[in-house]
């Protein structure tokens, strides 16, 4: 048998999960829940798709957060103060996170500095410059707002698949195609595996660096663009701390923190996990809501000590197979 | 093999390729030629110039002079990718490819077959398989390769560099880790690629697979092309000349007659001691007041059984004993607990600490052998670090000057310090002159000498034969990873060391003595 991996015992983790809240409150296997859990997770989902990119890749992307939350107040000031409209705003934020992230990424690369100390400048940059446009929480009245706030796929027993659910999920299944279908995706996986020998097989490991964190600066703007449709207002403090999350649901969904390993549908499940916990404090009534961050410790900590320990059995195992040969 | 009698045309061209680090001359117009559909051993002791040649071919170093011409016109090679673009390969020993990532993956990265931006799975799968099955290797390709032996990682190494139109394959040590039937899988490999007009570059230290499976032999000395022979016309003997450099004439005992020396008790016991894929099964026996010499080529296995001595690597096979009484040396810890003390090869890496002081670093092991919870006091530490000081004649005699500021054979005296701090029975000495000026070279001998007189058993590897001849009361003979010969009093000198390493396996060990 082959030994499970570790997406197999995040889906487990999931499964058992909800299967306690069900026992405890019946009404918890609905349509209506499970729709929710999408919708108020949708920027979580989003970023962390990217961030498993740059993990998976042997990096780390600490701006996420700042970006999310610098793209709200963008795209709230522009809409609102200067009457662009929302399309021509959400394009123009999405090329703002990709120069971003390209830059980001050319800095680690041409000078061979650590992702996480780029990422922490890029980090502190996103979020002075939120701060420095508007530190009030600025409201969106724009009618397409309204629009994608009330359009929602109706599920059988009363669930709203909301569009912004829907943009997470089409994010979720073009990032699995991306990492797991194409070149892209498997030069990913290279670059984690070993950077040097990745070089010396040919690829181009600066343009590959470029790309991985523009495409997790662009997806951190579009999750901003839907937190801003989530909270229908942009506010330089929105999404402080989401990186940390993300980094956890990417952890817990069985990617590797060392990169080289991992998928995209793990990711989703660890941010459904996290989503789970909060949803179970919020039926419960009575406990604190930080008793999610607890609960995302201990298995973020379970999950490290897992990869962990399966990472010794392999080199405890040693080398292995010999090829059958024939003649 | 090919019928050498009729070479074929010069594939690869080398002419006066030279090189130099500082004011290190690495490589002084070195002419190396390999021809279509030959396998070619290129070999050397260490600081030979070997990597130092095919970094220099393959564009990873830039050199100073030379003409690099592949089939007939010259090429300038600027990087890695460049040399195999234009068709070099090089498979170095430490597989360059991804261990987390599938066999097809390795294989294709960077060219995977696709349609509409995406990677046709299926296919590369059956490509791959295919293309394993041509060197006779048939394996899941989908698994992770990490998952699969070293050899199957050189196969497929080699596959993907033959796959992308390689016509030079250079094989840099890629049998070290392999066991004999992995090394038979590979040398399969490397006489079909040889069939289809390939041009074979393998550098080894392993002599049997030299005359097993090479055309020709060129062999480097210091940075300078020594020859380039026939293997069927260079008796081994003759081969092992040119890579130590003398003449058996020219090589005279240098051991005194009055040193043979009374052995002492029998303190250290080994019995079919070895680790498979490491070194053979061994006996060894130390005595109190002897100097065991290993003597050997490079990667003969020397260093390899003073680890296993030292517990550095776990023996999986045989039993040792300390006074008789059989123990376990599973770690350096136990070793130390046992009385051993071992100065590493590699004294920058391995044996100093460089930002510690002098002091600290002679109170390490002594230290490590008491336990943390035993502290030795400041005023301990200084009398202990003044005394080795002084009894080595340890210079500048200051404890607290980092060590890292010392000259090689200070730092030398340091290490062995910290060994006798911990008055051991057993003490051995990996190099122990490698990389120290020829004044505290001869110190370094008269104190081994000394260390002896005082009841030691002592265990020495050492390149230089001279020197091994020089103190030892007896020569172990290592080639290929395995001991093969003793010599003992007599029988000891330059000559007979040769003779026992050039010796072929399948003669055995008698030859030695002859």
């Amino acid at each position: 048998m082959r030994r499970l991996p570790p997406v197999a015992i995040t889906a487990i983790v999931f499964v058992v999960g909800f299967a306690l809240c069900t026992a405890q409150f019946p009404n918890f296997a609905s349509t209506r829940v499970a729709a929710n859990l999408l919708t108020d997770n949708a920027f979580l989902g989003i970023v962390a798709t990217g961030m498993t990119f740059v993990i998976i890749s042997g990096g780390i992307d600490l701006s996420v957060g700042s970006v999310i939350g610098f793209t709200t107040v963008f795209v709230a000031l522009a809409i609102e103060r200067l009457g662009v409209p929302p399309l021509v705003a959400f394009a123009a934020i999405l090329l703002l996170c990709a120069a971003f992230g390209a830059a980001m990424g050319a800095i680690i690369h041409v000078f061979d500095m650590p992702p996480f100390i780029v990422t922490l400048a890029g980090m502190f940059l996103a979020r002075g410059a939120s701060f420095l446009m508007s530190t009030e929480s600025t409201p969106i009245s724009a009618p397409l707002y309204s629009t994608v706030s009330d359009f929602a796929l109706r599920l059988p027993g009363g669930g709203r698949l909301t569009a912004i659910a829907l943009i997470m999920l089409a994010v979720v299944a073009a990032g699995a195609v991306l990492l797991h279908f194409t070149r892209f995706g498997a030069n990913v996986y290279a670059l984690g595996g070993s950077r040097a020998t990745t070089a010396l097989m040919g690829i181009p490991v600066g343009s590959m660096t470029v790309r991985i964190y523009m495409l997790s600066s662009v997806l951190a703007g579009l999750a901003g663009i839907v937190f801003s449709f989530y909270t229908a207002a942009g506010y330089s403090l929105s999404a402080v701390g989401v990186e940390l999350d993300s980094i956890a649901a990417v952890v817990i969904g069985g990617t590797l923190l060392t990169g080289g390993q991992g998928t995209v549908v793990g990711t989703l499940l660890g941010v459904l996990i996290q989503g789970l916990i909060q949803t179970y404090i919020n039926f419960d009534g009575t406990l604190s809501s930080w008793w999610t961050k607890i609960v995302t410790g201990i298995l973020l900590f379970a999950f490290i000590a897992l990869q962990q320990a399966m990472l010794d059995i392999a080199r405890r195992a040693g080398p292995r197979k010999t090829g059958v040969l024939k003649s | 093999m090919n019928a050498a009698s009729d070479p074929g045309p010069a594939l690869l061209e080398v002419r006066g390729l030279s090189k130099s680090f500082g004011t290190l001359r690495a490589l002084q117009e070195v002419d190396f030629t390999l021809r279509a559909g030959q396998i070619h051993a290129l070999l050397g002791e260490n600081g030979a110039g070997k990597s130092t040649l095919i970094k220099a071919v393959t564009g990873v170093f830039p050199r100073d002079a030379g003409i690099v011409r592949l089939s007939g016109s010259e090429v300038a090679l600027g990087s890695a990718k460049a040399a195999v673009d234009a068709g070099i390969a090089t498979v170095y020993q430490e597989v360059n490819l991804l261990l987390n990532l599938s066999v097809a993956q390795n294989l294709y990265l960077g060219r995977q077959p696709t349609r509409f931006g995406l990677v046709r799975e299926a296919e590369m799968r059956r490509n791959a398989t295919a293309l394993l099955a041509e060197f006779d290797l048939h394996i899941d390709v989908a698994e992770p390769l990490g998952t699969y032996s070293i050899a199957v990682q050189h196969i497929t190494a080699i596959a993907r560099a033959v796959d992308q139109s390689a016509r030079v394959l250079i094989l840099d040590e890629p049998t070290a880790s392999l066991d004999r039937h992995e090394v038979e899988i590979l040398f399969a490999v490397m006489r079909k690629l040889a069939t289809r007009g390939i041009g074979v570059v393998f550098v080894t230290h392993f002599l049997d697979q030299v005359y097993e499976i090479c055309d020709r032999i060129t062999v480097l000395r210091n940075g300078r092309l020594i020859g380039e022979r026939k293997t069927a016309e260079l008796p081994r003997i003759e081969l092992i000349r040119m890579m130590l450099g003398r003449e058996l004439a020219e090589t005279t005992s240098e051991r005194a007659a009055a040193q043979v020396r009374t052995a002492g008790e029998l303190c250290a016991r080994f019995e079919g001691y070895g680790k498979a894929g490491y070194v053979a099964p061994f006996d060894l026996a130390l005595r109190r007041g002897e100097v065991v010499g290993l003597a050997g080529l490079l990667g003969s296995g020397r260093t390899e059984t003073a680890r296993l001595v030292f517990g550095d690597e776990r023996a999986d096979s045989g039993s040792a004993a300390v006074d008789g009484k059989p123990v376990r040396l599973q770690s350096p810890r136990d070793a130390i607990a046992h009385g051993f003390g071992y100065c590493p090869e590699e004294r920058k890496t391995e044996g100093i600490i460089a930002d510690l002081t002098v002091r600290e670093n002679i109170v390490l092991a002594l230290q490590a052998k008491r336990g943390l919870a035993k502290p030795l006091s400041r005023s301990e530490q200084d009398e202990i670090a003044m005394r080795f000081i002084r009894l080595l004649d340890i210079r500048p005699p200051e404890p607290e000057r980092p060590i890292g500021l010392l000259s090689g054979g200070n730092q030398q005296k340091v290490v062995l310090a910290r060994w006798l701090a911990t008055a051991p029975r057993v003490l051995v000495l990996d190099e122990p002159t490698r990389g120290i000026d020829v004044g505290a070279h001869a110190e370094i001998i008269r104190l081994i000498r000394e260390l002896c007189d005082d009841g030691l058993a002592l265990l020495v590897i050492s390149c230089e034969l001279d020197e091994i001849v020089t103190y030892s009361d007896r020569v172990i003979v290592l080639r290929d990873r395995a001991h093969v010969d003793e010599l003992e009093g007599e029988a000891i000198d330059i000559s007979n060391i040769l003779a026992a390493i050039a010796a072929s396996s399948t003669i055995g060990a008698e030859v030695g003595q002859a």
